[in-house]
Formats: C-alpha cells, sequence, structure tokens
C-alpha cells in the first residue's frame, strides 16, 4: 500500500520548488496601525486625513516599500471619541501585529493614546495634538503641527508679535472662545501672550457651544472698546463670530487668531468677502514664501481625489502634514533599516528631514523645535468663488517673518471695505 | 456697563431668538405636549429640512425659506409615515414608552448617517440676500439673519394656532390630546387624527430647518444641540400650549441673551435651565398649559 504524503511534506516540497526555481516568496507587509476620525465630529479632518496616508503609503509601495516590504495601512474609525482607543490601539497591536503606530487626528484621541504607547515602549507620532506631551514627557511621542516646543503659548505667539509692531500699538485685548478643551488651550496661551506683550485684557469669556446667536456676545466686547479681539472657536461659532462682527460693527484694530474652520473651503466660499480682514492662523497657505519641495504636486494629486472622497478641496490645513507625519516615520525606518522602536525614536530626535511640509526638526518634547504656526490675513477676497482661495494673495502670511508673504493691512475696519 | 443702548439690543436679540426657537420647538409640542409622544428625533428633522434648503439653494440658487414651504407637504407625509411606523410597533400593543424612545432615537441616528453619507461631515451654508445684512433702527441694531427666522417663527406660531382652534381637524387633535378614548366612543378615529397632528409637526421641521441653515452653518449631528432646548421650551410654555412655546422661546432667548450680554455667556444657559426648574416648582404644567 502507498503512504499518502504529509500536508508538512507537500508545502516543504512546493517551498522547496519554489526557492529551486527562483521564484520570490513575497516578504510580509510592514503594517502601520492607527485610528482615524471617520466619522463624528472632526470627521471632515480625519477622512482628508487618510486620503493622504493613502496617498503616501501609495507613493512608498511605487518606489519599493519599506526595507522592501511593501506598506499596508491598518486603521479604524475612532468615530472622535477618545474612549475608544485603547481598544483601537490593543487590537492592532494584539491581533493585527502592526510594526508601527501613529495617532488620529486631534488631541483628544492623541491623549489616550500616548500612556498606551508608553506602556509598551512604542515610538507614536501625533496628528495635530495640542501641548499632549506637557503631562507625560515621553520620550518617544512626536508631533506633527507645527506649533513649537511651548504649544500653548507659541499656537498665538504670531498674532502677538504681529499687533505688537503695528503703530499705533494695541493696549487692549478681549479674549473669547468655545468652552471646550482646544479654546479653553488656545485662551490660556493668549493670556500668557497679553500679558506678556503687555496687553490689558478688558473682555475675558467662553460661551457654551451650543450658542445659537453670537451678536449678544460681540456686543458685549464691543461694549469694552478693545483694540484686539482673539477669537477661539470652533467651526459654526466661527461663522456665527464673523456674521455678529459685521452685524454689529466691531471695528478692533485686529480680529480674530484661534478660528478654527477658516483653513476649509466649506467655510471660506460661504464666508466670502466678510473674511477680509481677519487674522487668523493656518498650517500651510498657496504663497510663494511655503513653496516647498513635492508639496503642490501632492497637492495637485489630492485636490483630484477630494470630490470624490467627500472631504475638503482644497486640502492645505491637514492633508500636507498627514503626509509628512507618515513620511517622518518612513524616513526613521529607512534612516534606520529597522522597525526597532528605540532607534526609530532617536532617529526622529536627532535630525532635521526634509517633508513635503519642508524641513521638520524635532525637540525634546516631540514637538517642533522651532515654532512654524503661521498668523495670515484675508485680503482681497471677492464673492464666494472657491478658485480664488488657490491663488496667492489671498492669504498673505504675516508670521514668522522667515515665511512672511505680505504686509498687514491695519486697521481691520481698513481691511474689510 | 449698563448703556441703554445695550439692554434695548439685548432685549432685541433676546426677542430675535426666541422666535427662532419657538420655530424649531413647535414640532415638539405638538407631538409631545399634545400627542405625547417623544420624538426626540424632532431636531434630526429640523437638521434634515436644512440639507433640503442647502441642496436646492446651492444647486438652483433656491431661497432657503422657499425650500423650507416647499418641503412641508413632503415632511407632512414623512411624518404620516413615521407615525404610521410607530403606532404598528409600538403604540397599539401600548409598548410605546421605552421602546418608542428607542424607535426614536433609531431614527435620529439612521438620518444622521444618511445625512453623513451624502454630504459628508463639512459644515453647510446657504446663500441668501439677508444674511450677513443688518438693519438699524437708533442704537438698536436688528441682524436680518435673525430676524426673518423670528417673523417666521411668529408667523409659524400663528399658523398652527388658527389650524388648532378653529378648523375641523385641529380641534380634532386638541380633542384626542385630552382624551382620546372619549373621541373612540363618539365614533371617531383617534389614530388618524393622531396621524394628522404627526404629519404636522414634522411638517413644521421643513421650515424651521431652513431658518436654522439661514442661522448659521450646520452638520449632521447639530440637531442634538436642540434636543435638551426644544424640549425645555416646550415644557416650559406648556404641554400643547402653542402660544406658550412662543412665550417659552422668547423668555428663554431674552434670559439667554441678557446673561450672554451682562454676565457672560458660559453662564447662558445654565441661567436659562434654572428658570425652567423655577417655573415647573411654581406650575408644574409649566406657564400656559393646563
Amino acid at each position: 500500500m502507498r503512504k499518502r504524503p504529509t500536508f508538512v511534506a507537500v508545502v516543504s516540497a512546493v517551498i522547496i520548488a519554489l526557492i529551486g526555481t527562483g521564484v520570490a516568496v513575497p516578504a510580509e507587509p510592514i503594517k502601520l496601525g492607527f485610528g482615524m476620525a471617520l466619522t463624528g465630529a472632526l470627521a471632515g479632518n480625519g477622512k482628508a486625513a487618510l486620503l493622504s496616508m493613502q496617498m503616501w503609503a501609495e507613493d512608498v509601495n511605487k518606489k519599493g516599500g519599506l526595507l522592501g516590504r511593501r506598506v499596508e495601512l491598518v486603521y479604524y474609525d475612532d468615530q472622535t471619541k477618545p474612549a475608544t482607543i485603547p481598544a483601537i490601539y490593543t487590537k492592532l497591536l494584539d491581533v493585527d501585529k502592526v510594526d508601527l503606530i501613529v495617532s488620529g487626528y486631534g488631541t483628544n484621541v492623541i491623549a489616550p493614546l500616548i500612556p498606551l504607547a508608553m506602556e509598551r515602549n512604542l515610538t507614536v507620532v501625533g496628528l495635530f495634538g495640542m501641548a499632549n506631551n506637557e503631562k507625560f514627557n515621553y520620550g518617544r511621542y512626536f508631533q506633527i503641527m507645527p506649533v513649537g516646543p511651548n504649544p500653548p503659548v507659541d499656537w498665538s505667539r504670531g498674532f502677538f508679535e504681529v499687533a505688537s509692531k503695528q503703530s499705533p500699538k494695541p493696549a487692549t485685548i478681549a479674549i473669547v472662545g468655545a468652552d471646550a478643551e482646544y479654546p479653553h488651550n488656545a485662551m490660556a496661551g493668549a493670556r500668557k501672550n497679553a500679558e506678556q506683550y503687555g496687553l490689558k485684557v478688558v473682555y475675558d469669556n467662553k460661551y457654551p457651544p451650543s450658542t445659537v446667536d453670537f451678536t449678544p456676545i460681540v456686543r458685549a466686547i464691543k461694549a469694552t472698546n478693545p483694540d484686539v479681539v482673539y477669537v477661539a472657536s470652533y467651526p459654526p461659532d466661527t461663522a456665527g463670530m464673523i456674521f455678529a462682527a459685521h452685524e454689529v460693527g466691531l471695528a478692533p484694530k485686529m480680529f480674530g487668531g484661534g478660528m478654527v474652520g477658516l483653513q476649509f473651503a466649506a467655510l471660506q466660499t460661504k464666508l466670502g468677502a466678510k473674511l477680509n480682514g481677519v487674522v487668523n492662523y493656518e498650517t500651510w497657505v498657496p504663497e510663494p514664501t511655503l513653496s516647498f519641495p513635492g508639496i503642490n504636486d501632492f497637492l495637485k494629486r489630492y485636490q483630484a481625489q477630494a470630490a470624490k472622497a467627500g472631504v475638503d478641496p482644497l486640502g492645505y490645513y491637514i492633508a500636507p502634514f498627514a503626509y509628512a507625519y507618515a513620511q517622518v516615520l518612513g524616513l526613521a525606518v529607512e534612516g534606520t533599516k529597522s522597525l526597532d522602536q528605540k532607534k526609530i525614536a532617536d532617529y526622529l530626535h536627532g535630525r532635521e528631514m526634509d517633508t513635503i511640509v519642508g524641513k521638520v526638526k524635532f525637540g525634546p518634547n516631540g514637538e517642533w523645535a522651532k515654532p512654524r504656526m503661521l498668523h495670515v490675513q484675508f485680503q482681497n477676497i471677492e464673492g464666494n468663488d472657491l478658485e480664488q482661495f488657490k491663488r496667492p494673495g489671498k492669504r498673505v502670511v504675516l508670521y514668522p517673518e522667515e515665511w512672511k508673504s505680505g504686509t498687514l493691512i491695519y486697521p481691520y475696519a481698513k481691511a474689510r471695505k | 456697563m449698563l448703556s441703554l443702548d445695550l439692554l434695548l439690543n439685548a432685549i432685541v436679540a433676546g426677542i430675535l431668538l426666541g422666535g427662532f426657537y419657538a420655530a424649531v420647538s413647535l414640532g415638539i409640542s405638538v407631538a409631545f405636549g399634545l400627542l405625547d409622544i417623544v420624538n426626540i428625533a424632532h431636531p434630526v428633522f429640523v437638521v434634515l429640512g436644512s440639507y433640503i434648503a442647502y441642496a436646492l439653494n446651492s444647486a438652483l440658487g433656491l431661497d432657503p425659506l422657499l425650500t423650507g414651504l416647499l418641503g412641508v407637504p413632503v415632511f407632512f407625509a414623512l411624518g404620516v409615515v413615521v407615525y404610521r411606523l410607530y403606532y404598528a410597533s409600538f403604540e397599539k400593543t401600548g409598548e410605546e414608552s421605552l421602546r418608542g424612545l428607542v424607535f426614536f432615537f433609531g431614527l435620529l441616528f439612521i438620518i444622521e448617517v444618511a445625512l453623513l453619507l451624502v454630504y459628508g461631515v463639512d459644515y453647510r451654508m446657504v446663500e441668501a440676500a439677508y444674511i450677513g445684512d443688518s438693519l438699524h433702527i437708533g442704537s438698536v441694531g436688528i441682524a436680518l439673519r435673525l430676524l426673518v427666522p423670528c417673523l417666521v417663527g411668529i408667523g409659524m406660531t400663528v399658523a398652527l394656532y388658527l389650524v388648532l382652534s378653529r378648523t375641523f381637524w385641529g380641534r380634532a387633535i386638541m380633542a384626542v390630546s385630552q382624551d382620546s378614548q372619549a373621541l373612540r366612543l363618539m365614533g371617531a378615529n383617534p389614530v388618524r387624527i393622531k396621524t394628522i397632528a404627526f404629519g404636522l409637526s414634522i411638517a413644521t421641521a421643513s421650515l424651521a430647518g431652513a431658518l436654522l441653515i439661514v442661522i448659521g452653518p450646520v452638520e449632521p449631528s447639530i440637531g442634538r444641540e436642540y434636543i435638551g432646548r426644544v424640549f425645555a421650551i416646550a415644557v416650559l410654555g406648556g404641554m400643547g400650549s402653542i402660544g406658550g412655546t412662543l412665550a417659552a422661546g422668547l423668555i428663554l432667548g431674552v434670559v439667554e441673551t441678557f446673561t450672554a450680554t451682562y454676565y457672560g455667556p458660559s453662564w447662558a444657559l445654565a441661567v436659562s435651565f434654572g428658570i425652567l426648574l423655577v417655573v415647573l416648582a411654581v406650575r408644574p404644567a409649566g406657564l400656559f398649559g393646563r
């Protein structure tokens, strides 16, 4: 009777045959795991970030992958809920066996990720977290938003720096923002900057995020007659504050600061000329001073896919940085020829890296070593045409000096005309 | 800081806000106040109205108020379908209290997710000639973006009041809210009447949604911000009292703007709900409830 070959013998024979014939057995992919806001309040940015990361993975794989291995993204929807983070990353690490991790979008979902990364000694790159590492001081945490080493203060420093250089120099300030985490941080930093730059705070109040009508708030601010108004708001409040400022006739010397939403086409096109004169934070704008190698090509490809993906059609704010935070991790893997978490962290700490958002160098706390948060002024906006926001001269960079592309129209009322 | 200008502006802004609050709450007053149906999905129907206004405004350039009006019969039909489903699944078997609540929760999520899939998560706004302009009477500034919703809200209240008090069907709705069993004994069909009443409550969401997107940008889950407020207004005004809903909306609007102007906006909601608690302690049926 003939003996039947065992399963192991058959598999061994096939492998030997493949090696013998020179057919390559594909290496396991390098898995990059993360949670991302694909639903919930921050899904707009989360989906744009995911598209950018997919573009990065595609670009890397076209060039042969990392360490000769294909890159595979493994991700789950964190629903913009911090409570989902521990379960998502535990699954990524223990079930999906990912090799590398990055964070999802925003401060709230990065916060619960850091203790988990610390427990397992993992290197983690964060996407737009505000001062997440302040309390942890974790040496393997890095963050791609170009705020700088002292996030709460560096966030609004540019706004105050610009104000301090004007003539007549502003002397008083109103600080207002939503009663939520980001505005709290931004307002705390603004208070410190106001003190440092010698501005007297004449109004300092928070409003509930569900506020419908902002005209009473703007009227109360107007009654204090401030030279500068610093606003830390979320998109619906941003629109409400800008409408109210126009309706009430609020005309400080400078207006804006930390308004979320003005970075995206949805609000830009609807608010149109009402944006003229507003000075606000930005991460990247299409000004000639910020034409870093690769960014225009990236944006062209991103914008071509944006409509289908249902994300911001411009993609200036988060998309290049979502590409870049994966890019720095890829550079570290290639640079160290390893997936060793310590080596990767050491590499990221040690050098300046070329990315599509310019040269990135992390400081000891994982934030950018040198602040590069932009402060721009909306100028010469006409009507609601989207195309105008793709042209230079519409959001001129006022700060930092190194990237400056225009001059502030001062006071605010003059730019509004 | 207590200037007359500021005081007058705060009162006017409160009235404008109150008119809008009434528009959003009318549907709840009918469903919850008259029919005893805890439709917590009502604000998301309002958001649906906003998206229809957005879609027609951006595609055809139609005024959001016109789209709101055009949507009324469609929303009425939608309300009829929703009530029939609710009745057949829960009310008929007497299981409406908890399961009915879950049904409306489910409806809320389904509509939200559907809007999310169709329109994405970006904030949407509309364009209209009156958005962004304001008129001034002496030192009082009136934002048209708020004046128009207030006037429409008052108009909706008057229209609904007239329908409920002067028409056959309106009186039938009031009768079914008082004693549906007695109505049945008289040979009328309370289910049919409740179907029409619920359709009417959802129909108000079409116009209220148009008003919402006139005031500011919307995203699919923004309706959740209004759940507490609309029920508070319906309860404060008195269950089922249409005039009371307007009065409660105006009270909450004025209190909110006063607090925001003089004591800081972070206290506005706390003071509003504090007033609600005080009123309920003194008049448990609400201001105009019977």
